[in-house]
């Protein structure tokens, strides 16, 4: 599922809205988001997960094609912890996976 | 390492979405509530889900095997399940960046 797909689901189940108000509404809840974290917030959205910025310490690389040493600078990396709900029923789902 | 800059709800989500659409609060905070409640749906079915800019949430299949307590040194199987992971997109890793 993309985020088109994601769209028209939502649209067909909230049916006072247009497919284009609901696409402004999955972008804006995106966009805060990105801009939660990018701020160096967390975030929870319960029964579903929580985000948090992770700092990378910098560390001696190496390029893999060229074995050239490279220094890699430190950054920041967003992680993604699953909330128990989700957890649970991802896990006992019907899906394959 | 922990930041500063407190924690995000998703009470502040749907106030963004109010702020931006006006509709009612309680419109808001349904609609938010779907968009979250669709996005569970699909993942419990197994299916992905790839938000462009954002990151991907791919249901991964994790096979058994022997794990040990570290406690009392004492083996056991932790059994086959279904795990969720997040990959960010690189557009979301270039703004943390900024």
């Amino acid at each position: 599922m993309n985020k088109s797909d994601l769209i028209e689901v939502v649209s067909e189940r909230v049916k006072n809205l247009t497919r284009r108000e609901v696409e402004v509404i999955i972008d804006t809840i995106f966009d805060k988001m990105t801009g939660a974290l990018s701020g160096g917030e967390r975030i929870e959205i319960r029964g579903f997960g929580s985000f948090e910025v992770r700092v990378r310490e910098p560390r001696q690389g190496r390029n893999p094609k060229t074995g050239a040493q490279v220094y890699v600078n430190t950054r920041k990396v967003p992680f993604f912890k699953v909330g128990k709900e989700l957890r649970e029923r991802v896990n006992n789902g019907a899906g394959a996976a | 390492m922990t930041e500063e800059a407190g924690t995000m709800t998703k009470a502040e989500i749907v106030e963004s979405v109010y702020e931006k659409l006006g509709f009612s609060k309680k419109e808001s905070a349904d609609i938010v509530e779907m968009v979250f409640d669709t996005m569970k749906e699909t993942l419990e079915k197994g299916q992905k889900i790839k938000i462009s800019g954002f990151g991907n949430f791919v249901v991964r299949h994790k096979r058994p095997r022997i794990g040990r307590n570290p406690q009392t040194g004492q083996e056991i199987e932790i059994s086959e399940r279904k795990v969720l992971t997040f990959r960010p997109s690189q557009i979301l890793k270039m703004a943390l960046n900024k």
